[in-house]
């Protein structure tokens, strides 16, 4: 139910967005992004919780994590 | 362009984690510890990966109250088991895991079967689409979950105002996730060193909503990402902090938590709702760790649009652990039914019916 999981955006289409998770392809919809703060295009990657897009994946900081990931192993 | 990275496999590879557990076993401090995830997407992940056996033996990692479905008071079960018995011609839509859930006579499933209108929605948005479709059909949205799934319910009802929906309304079992980490540390039932923080929940809320666990109660928090390499990374960050004497926020999950949290979700989820006192399965009634729906949306609001009933009742069932599992007093193996009488198939208790309860993720993953 809390299950959120990252989609990669294939599509934008107004107030939603068509995202693909793990092969399935699914609409969500952009009313909890802000609109000014966060620029989405195909080939992002957004959280998708319960329909909706709660938040845009941030790539640098994903690539820095495994770095420190790495670094420490 | 495509992103280089998918945000799956990268976490959870083999080799890395291998070298990370060897990591905990040198700050792995000599005395024991209890360390705490809040969230069932831990829960399943720390199971699944087989994480809680893994790390050396004085680390304990306990399941605290972060199923929504696990955290539903049995007298709310029950309230909405009844209303569906009484109002066939009203349509409940609800997440999957509330149908099985055991109120203390019956279940939605159970009167489904009898004949009551119980739907499955992925999202609360499926259920705003079947009241459009349907005027004359009343439309229910029975909803629990935490700050991950608030935002997305107000969203709906925003959305069902703006577009004229007025069948459609709200049964809020909302709940939020700081203050039952606070009266958790307060009851002093059980001894937490250190938490690690919920994902998603902390995408909306921000990481900065933790500050007094650390500055009140001297516990560091880790807010951690779901894949095993999130969540081993994220316990080595909290041992770091413990062999050093620090208590403090961090964030593992950058790639997707903030400080300040998704503002915007923040907005819409309080536009719709404000904080009211909740009960708890096994921690009883907290103030101000739920949400109701403002009297501006009361239109949506199920409980002043229908008589929804309240009859007081005892949470667990005899012999279910399930209000001290919640609180990571009993492991899941020390109660009496686990996978004797109590079973994914005839389960007892909420912790065992849903895939985010603690007691579904020892079945699957940890039984032996």
């Amino acid at each position: 139910m809390c299950l959120g999981v990252p989609g990669e955006v294939v599509e934008m289409d107004g107030d939603t967005v068509l995202v693909d998770v793990g092969g399935t392809r699914r609409r969500a919809s952009l009313m909890l992004l802000d609109a000014e703060g966060v620029e989405l295009t195909p080939g992002d990657y957004v959280i998708v919780h319960a329909g909706f897009a709660i938040q845009k994946v941030d790539e640098q900081a994903a690539l820095e994590t495994l770095r420190l990931m790495k670094d420490i192993s | 362009m495509s992103s280089t990275i998918r945000y799956i496999d990268e976490f959870r590879r083999k080799g890395p984690a291998r070298a990370m557990l060897r990591r905990i076993e040198d700050v792995a401090p000599r005395e024991c510890v209890s360390i705490m995830e809040i969230c069932g997407t831990h829960t399943h992940s720390i199971s699944k990966y087989g994480i809680r056996g893994a790390v050396p033996t004085g680390i304990r990692l306990l399941s605290g109250p972060g199923c929504p479905v696990c955290v539903t008071a049995q007298a709310d079960i029950n309230r909405i088991v009844e209303f569906s018995r009484r109002n066939p011609s009203v349509v409940i839509a609800t997440f999957g895991d509330m149908l099985r859930v055991p109120g203390t006579f019956s279940s939605l499933e159970k009167e489904r079967a009898e004949g009551a209108d119980i739907r499955v929605v992925y999202s609360p948005l499926d259920a705003l689409e079947m009241a459009r479709r349907d005027p004359a059909k009343e439309v229910v949205f029975y909803s629990v979950g935490f700050e991950t799934t608030a935002p997305t319910v107000a969203a709906t009802v925003i959305k069902a105002r703006r577009e004229g929906i007025r069948n459609f309304s709200v049964l809020s079992l909302h709940k939020l996730t700081p203050p039952a980490m606070k009266a958790l540390l307060d009851s002093g039932d059980v001894n937490i060193d250190g938490f690690i923080c919920p994902g998603h929940v902390t995408t909306v809320i921000g990481a900065g909503a933790y500050g007094f666990i650390a500055k009140d109660y001297g516990a560091p928090c880790v807010v951690a990402g779901f894949e095993p390499l999130d969540a081993l990374y994220g316990l080595y960050m909290l041992l770091l902090q413990l062999r050093d004497g620090r208590a403090e926020i961090e964030i593992e999950y950058t790639r997707v938590v903030t400080w300040e949290g998704n503002k915007r979700a923040q907005e819409v989820m309080y536009e719709v709702f404000e904080r009211a006192d909740s009960r708890w399965r096994g921690l009883g009634e907290i103030a101000c760790s739920g949400l109701r729906i403002r009297g501006e949306f009361s239109h949506f609001d199920a409980e002043k649009r229908f008589d929804m009933g309240y009859v007081d009742c005892d949470d667990d069932q005899a012999g279910c652990s399930c209000g001290e599992v919640i609180k990571g007093l009993v492991a899941p193996s020390e109660c009496t039914l686990f996978a004797t009488a109590c079973t994914p198939e005839t389960p007892m208790g909420p912790c065992m019916v849903s895939s985010e309860g603690t007691c579904a993720a020892y079945y699957r993953y940890e039984r032996i």
